[in-house]
C-alpha cells in the first residue's frame, strides 16, 4: 500500500486568475521582500481583491528559512486568522508557508516535530495555495519542508502528507523575471528531483511517467530559458517540468544527491539547486550498477547513444554535466568557490550531515560514512567516482 | 534453521545480529533510546508480545521478551499486527513506508527518529540476517 498525493494543479498563463475565484474573507500572503519589489505581490493582491478578500502580507521569509521564521509566520497567521494562506515565491517561501500553515492549524505541534509518521489532521482553518516564482523546487506540489536548523549548520527535512498545498498555481508569468543563473540552478534542481525520483528505491508506477516527462522537458527547454528569459514557451515548459518533478518525487522520494546536497548547503550555503545538481552526476556514478537499467531508460528517453557493451550511468552523468556546463553551472565543489582548507575542515561534518538525511534511505546504493567522505572529496576535485 | 518470531530465542538472535552489523553500528552511533516492538494479535496469535531492545550508540545492550508491559518504560514504542511485521521482515514492505502509511505505528521523540533514518533501516536489515519462522 502506498499513496500518491497531489494538490489541485492550476497551470498555464493566467493561472493566477484562479485566485479571483476563491471564496473567503481574508487571505494572508507569505512572501519575501523581493516579490514585493518585483510587483508580484500586487499582482496576487489584485486577484484576491476581485474575490472580495481582505489581505495581509508577511514578507519576512529569508533564503534558507529558519525554524524561527516559520514560528514568526505562524504567529502572524494566528493573529490575523485568514481562511486562505497564499505562498508566493521560491522553495524557501513555499516551504516556510507550509510550516506556518501547520503552526496556524496546530499550535500544539512544533514545526521541527512535523514528521511523515504522525498525521497532523486536515486543514480546517485556512487552505494553502502555493505560487512558485522559480522553476525548480516543485515545492508547490510537495509536503516536504526544508528548514535551516540554526546552530547546527544543517538543513532539516520536516513535514507530513497534510502539509501538501491545497492548490498549486503554476503560472509561468511569475518565472519570467528570473535571472539566468537562478534559471539554471532551479532548472537543474527540477532535473535532480526527476532523476532521483525515477531511480529511488521507492519509485512507483504513478510517479514514473511524470518524472520521465520532467527529465525530457528540462533537457529540452532549460538551455532556451537560460539564453532568453523572455522565451515564454521555454519558461512555461520549465515551470511545468518543475511541478511534474515535484509531484513525482514527493511520492517516490529523492536520493543521495539530495542527502549530500542538503549537507553541502547546510555547511557552505551553496544554493540548493546548484548543490544537488553538481552532485547528481557523481551519485549516478556511485549508484552505478544498482540502477543500470533505469539509467539506460533515462538515456533512451533523452535519445542518448549507449554503445553496445557500455554502461548507461557514465553516459547519463556526462550528459548532465554537459547540460550544466551549457548553463554555466559548476561541475565540482571546488568550482563553487569553496576554498580547499574550509572544505577539508568540514568534510567530516558534511558526511555526518548527509548520513542523517532522510533521502539516504531511498538511495539504491547507500554509502557508509567513509564512502561519503570519499565521495565529497572526489566531488570537490571534480573526479569521476570509481569506487 | 528458522527461529520462531518474537520468541526469546529470536530476540537474542536479533541482538546478536544487530551487534554484528557494522552498518547499523555506524548509522546509530548517536542513537540513544530503548524501545518496545509490540506484536499485535492477528490470525493464530492471540496475545500481544512485547519485545524489548535497549539500543545505545550503535550497540544493542539488552534484548528480551517482556511479559509484563509495565516492566519497562522505553523511550520508543513501535506496534503493528503480526502480519505487518512479517511483511517487513520478508521485505515485502519497507519499514519506513509502513510507518508513513500507518501500518506500523510509533511513539517517541520523532525529531530524533527523523535524524537517523538509516539507523532504522539498518536495524531492520540486521533482523534479516537470520531466518525467521511465523507459525501463526
Amino acid at each position: 500500500m502506498w499513496y500518491f498525493i497531489s494538490p489541485e494543479v492550476v497551470y498555464g498563463l493566467d493561472a493566477v486568475t484562479r485566485l479571483a475565484q476563491l471564496e473567503g474573507k481574508l487571505a494572508c500572503i507569505i512572501t519575501d521582500t523581493n516579490m514585493v519589489k518585483l510587483g508580484f505581490v500586487d499582482k496576487v493582491k489584485e486577484q484576491l481583491s476581485k474575490a472580495g478578500m481582505k489581505i495581509n502580507v508577511f514578507d519576512g521569509v529569508e533564503p534558507d528559512p529558519s525554524i524561527e521564521t516559520v514560528n514568526k509566520g505562524a504567529a502572524f497567521l494566528r493573529q490575523y486568522k485568514p481562511d486562505w494562506v497564499v505562498a508566493l515565491g521560491g522553495g524557501s517561501v513555499m516551504d516556510a508557508a507550509k510550516g506556518m500553515s501547520a503552526g496556524y492549524e496546530r499550535p500544539d505541534v512544533k514545526v521541527e516535530e512535523l514528521n511523515p509518521f504522525t498525521p497532523l489532521g486536515p486543514r480546517t482553518k485556512a487552505k494553502l495555495i502555493c505560487i512558485p516564482t522559480t522553476s525548480g523546487t516543485g515545492a508547490e506540489a510537495t509536503w516536504g519542508i526544508i528548514l535551516t536548523v540554526t546552530g547546527e549548520d544543517r538543513k532539516g527535512s520536516f513535514g507530513c502528507r497534510e502539509c501538501t498545498p491545497d492548490i498549486a498555481l503554476v503560472d509561468p508569468a511569475f518565472a519570467l523575471l528570473m535571472p539566468p543563473e537562478l534559471t539554471a540552478q532551479t532548472g537543474l534542481d527540477a532535473l535532480t528531483h526527476a532523476i532521483e525520483g525515477f531511480t529511488s528505491t521507492w519509485k512507483n508506477d504513478f510517479s514514473d511517467g511524470l518524472l520521465l516527462k520532467a527529465i525530457q522537458l528540462v533537457f529540452q527547454y532549460l538551455p532556451r530559458a537560460y539564453r532568453d528569459g523572455q522565451d515564454m514557451e521555454a519558461r512555461e515548459k520549465l515551470h511545468n517540468a518543475a511541478c511534474l518533478a515535484g509531484l513525482g518525487f514527493i511520492n517516490s522520494m529523492c536520493a543521495m544527491a539530495h542527502a549530500t546536497g542538503h549537507a553541502l548547503g547546510g555547511v557552505f550555503h551553496t544554493p540548493h539547486g546548484r548543490a544537488v545538481a553538481l552532485l547528481l552526476p557523481y551519485t549516478i556514478e556511485f549508484i552505478g550498477d544498482a540502477r543500470e537499467e533505469l539509467w539506460a531508460e533515462i538515456a533512451y528517453t533523452l535519445k542518448l547513444e549507449v554503445p553496445k557493451g557500455k554502461k548507461a550511468a557514465p553516459i547519463l552523468a556526462k550528459a548532465i554535466r554537459d547540460l550544466a556546463r551549457s548553463v554555466k553551472e559548476p561541475l565540482s565543489i571546488k568550482e563553487t568557490g569553496i576554498p580547499a582548507d574550509s572544505f577539508n575542515k568540514s568534510v567530516e561534518k558534511l558526511a555526518d550531515n548527509a548520513s542523517m538525511d532522510f533521502q539516504l534511505v531511498t538511495t539504491a546504493r547507500a554509502p557508509n560514512i567513509e564512502e561519503t567522505e570519499k565521495f565529497f572529496r572526489y566531488a570537490y576535485d571534480g573526479k569521476s567516482i570509481d569506487f | 534453521m528458522a527461529i520462531k518470531y518474537a520468541s526469546e530465542e529470536w530476540v537474542k538472535a536479533a541482538r546478536e545480529a544487530i551487534n554484528k552489523n557494522p552498518a547499523y553500528q555506524e548509522a546509530a552511533k548517536k542513537w540513544e533510546g530503548d524501545m518496545y516492538f509490540i506484536v499485535e494479535p492477528e490470525g493464530g496469535l492471540k496475545e500481544k508480545i512485547f519485545m524489548y531492545f535497549d539500543l545505545w550508540h550503535g550497540e544493542c545492550r539488552a534484548a528480551s521478551v517482556v511479559t509484563d508491559e509495565s516492566a519497562k518504560t522505553p523511550a520508543y514504542r513501535f506496534w503493528a499486527p503480526v502480519g505487518v511485521w512479517r511483511q517487513i521482515l520478508e521485505k515485502k514492505v519497507d519499514a519506513v513506508q509502513a510507518m508513513m502509511t500507518g501500518k506500523l505505528s510509533l511513539k517517541g521523540d520523532m525529531a530524533q527518529i527523523m535524524k537517523m533514518p538509516k539507523a532504522a533501516s539498518e536495524l531492520v536489515n540486521s533482523m534479516l540476517k537470520f531466518e525467521t519462522e511465523f507459525p501463526w
